[in-house]
């Protein structure tokens, strides 16, 4: 689909293109409300939603309680009204009050009344480590989503990505969680936290259309074409990844997913069966995690094109540590050992 | 090697302050006692001033400790909290409570003969669903929890619709996914109702929300019981009502029974549970919840309240839930069998019966010639709605509307498993296989 008014493009951070995917979308539809804890006056405190209050009016953005129960609550009642809700959590680690509302209510509420209410809502979320969050400003819960029936999980890894992906997530008609890789933000994260950040700026998908476009949910974008083994990732870990394999000199294709649920299972099962290698990558803890999802389905579908096991490089199975935050992510090293191991067998 | 904590001194006196004990709530009464409801403060019918419905919840605290009543126990309406129906608006409400009651007396028999899996009456409740329902206006949005029946009667709801929906037969417009009695009807601004306690709380508010950030002049309205008001959900509901003065009315049924567990649990020991709104600052109502006026008044005064940007109320309906909290339930097993008989605020019925009677508007003759009418009308709709089927008696839907709804485009991956369970239909139930 042709974007509608791509007349102009900006460089924009990733912020900077979320926050533009909720401005063009507030202009387009006054039945959507943007709400969450600090978003309004002051524009949250990451800026996603810095500028929308003046511009769009308190009651179509405003600040909540710290309440996040209630906050996805009132959210599906509001989508029952007719509204279309993007309630924000300030982290993804504060969801957890609020997922009652979204696992037994935003999620079945099409299903248990056959669509005679719906949750047309899109949660956005900054999830993951690398700012020093400690473990409670540090998690990334999307498998807890993805096992969820009825949400969709969402999590962009560029700017252009996250305006696209954001401004189809809004118009969808089901629940959505959109997670945000904060660790990217500001600049694309090499995997080197002792290098100085490189800003979005000086990347190809800081380019974002200022007007409306979408990103189909639901489909993967190959980052990198390559015949030794295929990579899936997500989010800020689609940068690291890219680091390593051009560092290591290897002939890697590199799939980012961009949507978990629904999966582009197509793009993975036509690349696994190009490759014959499969190497899944998430920062998230690695029990139960969406890589041992992803490992299944790959297992499932391309077994006799495989020439070595299917490898998981992840975050520990411990809380998120605040000093040793750099020991915990799955950075340059821990990958290099898995792209070693898994091309030598 | 760290050093091993000192063990905690459990169970030993720290002090020579008297030890500290735990209070573990225990009903008064358990089977075998004799109840009696005699400290029941009861205030005069006529003792309870009303206030404008602007009052600052400051200024009427009272109420959230008192009793709002309308009916004496001789079947008079007294005192300035008298709806003033006409004769034939009591005759409705009467009729819309007779029918709840018959309602549930058929479906709870049609559950122990084995023809669906659950049910739930709400005898002696029935006021607080029917006169509520009646004191709002038809666009406002009721928010329900599993015992509001009341409402879909009171709106006209068609019974053969709440039927099929408890056989979960072809009949049913939600497709035999949800549990009997969890229904759902938009056009009756009468919300799904979910399995979960009180989540319904907050989802009222936000729609109130959303209605006054439009400029809508419909409000919302939302029930729970006296037991989920201890969930988390509630307090989120009140919060968000108070911050944005939502046009919105929360009605806490209190029964005195979550199932086993008595009121006792939820708090009930140390306040009323109107005075759940003073410490939120919005108004709060204790009223009788077996007197259908008294419902009906609080309501009238609350919908105003909201419709005119004065913002939220609590109501309590002090009540008494006389049967099983569901079909699953046997009250024998923890209370005393005559604690219903003995309510002292008697059967909203009964009462409703009284006073039209005394103002010589009914008399015994019609109301048993409306009980049988009402009996017949819910037997013939059981007929035919039977006749689409009942649960467990061969599967009603078409196997593939399980995968229907979970999302508005079915993905690829509830696709290849729908899939999936065709092929085991087939396996199992032959190619020709169509729904029963």
């Amino acid at each position: 689909m042709a974007p509608e008014s791509q007349t102009s493009t900006k460089t924009m951070n990733m912020i900077e293109a979320i926050n533009s995917a909720m401005d063009v979308m507030l202009g387009r539809d006054d039945k959507m409300v943007v709400m969450g804890e600090d978003v309004g006056f002051f524009g949250g405190v990451f800026r996603a939603t810095a500028g929308l209050q003046k511009k769009h009016g308190k009651t179509r953005v405003f600040d909540t309680p710290i309440n996040e129960c209630g906050i996805i609550g009132v959210a599906v009642g509001m989508g029952a009204y007719g509204l279309r809700p993007v309630p924000e959590i300030q982290f993804a680690d504060y969801i957890y009050p609020g997922l009652d509302q979204l696992v037994s209510e935003a999620a079945r509420l099409r299903y248990r009344s056959a669509a005679d209410f719906i949750c047309p809502m899109t949660v956005r979320t900054p999830f993951g480590g690398g700012i020093f969050g400690g473990q409670t400003h540090s998690q990334s819960p999307e498998s807890i989503m993805t096992h969820i029936c009825g949400v969709k999980t969402v999590i962009p890894s560029n700017p252009y990505d996250a305006k696209g992906l954001l401004i189809a997530a809004i118009e969808d008609n089901d629940p959505v969680v959109f997670l945000e890789p904060k660790r990217i933000y500001n600049g694309p994260f090499s995997g080197y936290y002792d290098r100085p950040v490189e800003p979005w700026s000086k990347h190809a998908a800081s380019a974002v259309p200022e007007g409306h476009y979408r990103i189909e949910l639901g489909k993967a974008a190959t980052v990198r074409e390559g015949e030794a083994l295929t990579i899936l990732a997500y989010g800020t870990m689609v940068h690291v990844t890219k680091t390593i394999v051009e560092e290591m000199g290897i002939d890697a294709e590199i799939i980012d997913l961009r949507t978990l649920l629904p999966l582009d299972i197509d793009a993975i099962e036509t690349s696994v069966k190009k490759t014959g290698r499969c190497l899944i990558i998430h920062e998230a803890t690695r029990t139960s995690g969406f890589g041992a999802e992803l490992a299944a389905l790959v297992q499932e579908r391309c077994f006799y094109h495989l020439e070595a096991p299917v490898e998981r490089v992840t975050g520990f199975d411990t809380p998120y540590p605040h000093s040793l935050e750099w020991a915990y992510f799955p950075g340059p090293v821990r990958i290099a050992t898995a792209l070693t191991k898994i091309l030598k067998d | 090697m760290t050093e091993t904590p000192p063990k905690a001194n459990l169970g030993r006196p720290a002090s020579n302050l008297p030890p500290l004990s735990l209070h573990i709530p225990e009903p008064r009464y358990r089977p075998g006692d004799t109840p009696d409801f005699g400290d029941i403060a009861i205030p005069a019918v006529d003792a309870t001033p009303r206030p404008g419905e602007a009052t600052k919840p400051d200024a009427m605290r009272e109420l959230s400790y008192g009793l709002v009543r309308v009916l004496d126990f001789d079947g008079e309406a007294k005192g300035q909290w008298d709806p003033k129906l006409s004769p034939e608006r009591l005759r409705t409400m009467l009729r819309y409570m007779m029918l709840v009651r018959a309602f549930d007396d058929r479906m709870f028999r049609a559950q122990r003969q084995g023809k669906t899996s659950f049910y739930m009456k709400c005898t002696g409740e029935e006021a607080t669903s029917v006169a509520s329902t009646m004191a709002l206006d038809r666009g406002d949005m009721c928010f329900p929890s599993y015992r509001q029946q009341g409402i879909l009667i009171a709106r006209d709801y068609p019974l053969i619709q709440m039927m099929n929906q408890i056989y979960s037969n072809r009949g049913d417009h939600l497709l035999g996914r949800q549990l009997p009695i969890m229904y759902s009807a938009p056009e009756h601004g009468f919300f799904s109702v979910s399995g979960n306690l009180a989540t319904q709380y907050p989802q009222a508010v936000g729609w109130a929300m959303a209605s006054a950030s439009k400029g809508d002049s419909r409000i919302a309205t939302v029930w729970c019981g006296e037991g989920s008001s201890a969930e988390g959900d509630f307090h989120s509901a009140l919060t968000f009502a108070t911050v944005y003065n939502a046009p919105v009315i929360f009605n806490i049924v209190n029964n005195q029974w979550a199932i086993s567990s008595f009121s006792g649990f939820a708090g009930g020991e140390r306040t009323t549970f109107a005075a759940r709104a003073v410490g939120y600052g919005i108004a709060g109502l204790r009223i009788d919840g077996n007197d259908p006026l008294a419902v009906y008044a609080a309501t009238q005064w609350a919908a105003d309240r909201a419709r005119t940007n004065n913002g939220p109320t609590l109501i309590e309906h002090f009540t008494y839930r006389s049967e099983g909290h569901s079909t699953s339930d046997d009250p024998s097993a923890y209370r005393p069998a005559e604690e219903p008989t003995i309510w002292p605020f008697g059967d909203p019925i009964d009462r409703l019966r009284q006073h039209l009677e005394t103002l010589g508007e009914w008399d015994g003759e019609r109301h048993e010639a409306q009980a049988r009418e009402l009996d017949d009308l819910v037997k013939t709709t059981q007929k035919q709605s039977e006749k689409l089927g009942i649960l467990g008696h061969g599967m009603h839907q078409p196997f593939e509307t399980m995968f229907q709804d979970v999302f508005e485009d079915m993905p690829w991956h509830l696709k290849e498993q729908s899939e999936q369970l065709l092929a085991e239909q087939e396996a199992k139930f032959g190619p020709n296989w169509k729904p029963e």
